[in-house]
């Protein structure tokens, strides 16, 4: 609900959609014949084309990453901190792009679609999508809006492994890659957590096999619990410490299964409220997304080897706090670009806030950003002179 | 008259793989970079250091030198080079074996506190030396280890680690005749040039 429009913000958007008629080939098997994908654009695109940054988003996120929708938004896009008119992602230097992925429930083709062939709504029999095939529609996205080399191609988490894809897959389409809290493929773990998440889901009775909207039915309860065990891997044990501790709702203890502790409310609230703007079906799309990325098996498990391919410079962040995709795990991405010989710079960021910390405008965090990008645009500059 | 950084680059061939540990804000890096075309990378853990790196587009990562070394593969470098830090680490010699495995040769610079100023400060004086270049009190410096020239070398032939060469300059990083003759008194800062 701004009154005015900060400064540092780039103010009112409007999403666009484009429409996709070539078939698209999926890891899976199946074939899309056509879709959609909604996205976002911020600041200009030069002459040359040359100073594009694609954003690719994770788990939950989508096509708005910064700005809002209308004065009335009580919320901005999900990147606001970092993306804008003088910010780490410079909106005065940079054609920023921001779209929901394939199999998203924000506009972009995905199971609450139409299927063309049937006339029904998607639901269960959408085909799961990978990262791949996200990095594929991304590059048509790119040929659409003319963009043949993207300055750089940004991502957090789930979005880092696009960026690392992007790399692999089209070396010569990315000058630089930043890679935010992410991983080279899942650990254990990982998996562990997305397949609990998943069965909360298909085991809530008004889950119908996929099929809850035909049922005229949200399979709330499983979507929420889902949401609410992601959350907590999302925060660190400090954090969560710091922000609600021990807090409870009453005085005293009452006893019984109602809400006690403040962290109890907070979860249920988070759970709820995600049930209200997001899709079981592509939650459960996206985990398996997750699941399945492992680039370096294409290489018997040589990341190195399957790096080996890229070509764009490299600037890897993790935060200490993280614990569901740990520094070290950024760092098994580094050593890989450093044997490969690759040009590659990595930020270790001291921040409380866990996994959550990259969606935070950590001071250090933002001027490693910016100070990255600055270089990458003054690139650009003199090779246009 | 030459610098210590006009010795290095002067040993170092180009188009190699070179780490530099503890590179601080770059300089050195950036000239073998730039004049030498190496393949190079700098580990930090400074912050600031680590943007300025970053600015200049130096492959720089926040590594704890301290914590191990281990994700670097043996002789995976042609060059390990460390200035002017060695003497901050906890257990420098078994740093110089971990540099020795990851590089096929290494170049280290450290502050040699044989010079004779430190000897006076310390025999006249009875108290820990403090100069302009090593600008330190006994409790808050990060020089945690103190040796000399001689301690270096004695060092190299316990471990049978070969001095490929040497040279020893003055506080401004300049060699000079009579430094080269007696280096343990002379020099400020001590350069080798090892491998195994």
């Amino acid at each position: 609900m701004p009154d005015v429009i900060p400064a540092d913000s780039v103010g009112i958007v409007t999403p666009q959609i484009a429409q996709f008629d070539t078939p698209l080939a999926l890891s899976c098997g199946q074939t899309l014949s056509s879709y959609q994908l909604i996205y976002e654009t911020y600041g200009t695109l030069n002459q040359s084309a040359s100073n594009a940054i694609l954003i690719c988003h994770a788990l939950s996120g989508d096509h708005h990453a910064a700005g809002y929708h209308a004065m009335s938004d009580t919320k901005t896009g999900w990147w606001d901190t970092a993306i804008g008119p003088g910010k780490a992602i410079d909106t005065d230097k940079f054609f920023v792009i921001a779209l929901n992925n394939l199999g998203g429930c924000c506009g972009s083709t995905g199971p609450t679609s139409i299927n063309p062939e049937t006339g029904q709504r998607w639901e269960a029999s959408f085909p799961i999508v990978t990262v791949e095939d996200w990095v594929e529609s991304q590059a048509r996205l790119a040929d659409l809006l003319g963009i043949q080399t993207f300055a750089a191609i940004v991502g957090g988490s789930l979005g880092g492994m696009q960026v690392l894809e992007w790399s692999i897959r089209f070396p010569t389409r990315l000058k630089s890659a930043v890679i935010v809290a992410s991983a080279p493929k899942l650990s254990t773990q990982n998996i562990a957590f997305n397949e609990v998440a998943r069965q909360s889901i298909r085991r809530d009775p008004d889950f119908f096999d996929g099929n809850y909207i035909d049922n005229n039915s949200v399979p709330t309860n499983g979507l929420g619990l889902a949401r609410m065990l992601g959350h907590i891997t999302y925060l660190s044990d400090d954090a969560m410490g710091a922000k609600f501790g021990r807090q409870m709702r009453h005085d005293s203890y009452q006893y019984n299964y109602g809400i006690e502790f403040e962290v109890e409310s907070y979860l249920r609230y988070q759970g709820e409220a995600f049930t209200k703007r997001f899709d079981a079906n592509t939650y459960m799309l996206m985990t398996k997304a997750l699941d399945y990325f492992d680039p370096a098996s294409q290489t018997n498990g040589d990341l190195s080897a399957v790096l080996s391919r890229a070509q764009c410079e490299f600037l890897l962040v993790s935060f200490t706090t993280d614990w569901r995709f740990s520094p070290e795990r950024s760092e098994e991405i580094v050593n890989a670009l450093v044997k490969a010989g690759k040009q590659v710079s990595y930020a270790k960021i001291e921040a409380a806030e866990g996994h959550d910390a990259f969606l935070f405008p950590i001071p250090r965090y933002m001027a490693v950003l910016n100070t990255f990008l600055t270089r990458v645009a003054n690139s650009l500059t003199t090779e246009v002179k | 008259m030459r610098s210590d950084l006009e010795m290095i680059d002067e040993w170092v061939q180009p188009n190699i793989r070179v780490l530099d540990l503890a590179c601080g804000p770059g300089e050195l890096l950036h000239h073998l970079i730039q004049n030498k075309q190496v393949k190079g990378y700098g580990l930090e853990i400074g912050p600031d250091d680590l943007n300025t790196c970053i600015e200049k587009g130096i492959p720089v990562l926040e590594q704890n030198i301290d914590e191990g070394l281990q994700n670097f593969d043996d002789q995976s470098f042609d060059l390990v080079l460390m200035t002017h830090a060695l003497q901050q680490f906890r257990r420098p010699d078994l740093l110089i074996d971990e540099m020795l495995r990851i590089g096929k040769e290494c170049i280290i610079t450290f502050p040699n506190f044989g010079h004779w100023r430190s000897r006076l400060h310390l025999a006249l004086k009875g108290r820990m030396p403090v100069s302009d270049f090593l600008p330190y009190n006994w409790y808050d410096t990060p020089n945690i280890h103190f040796f000399t020239f001689q301690d270096f070398e004695r060092l190299c032939r316990e471990k049978d680690i070969k001095i490929l060469r040497w040279a020893a300059v003055d506080g401004q990083l300049k060699d000079h005749w009579w430094i080269r003759s007696m280096p343990n008194l002379f020099s400020e800062t001590a350069i080798f040039h090892i491998s195994r």
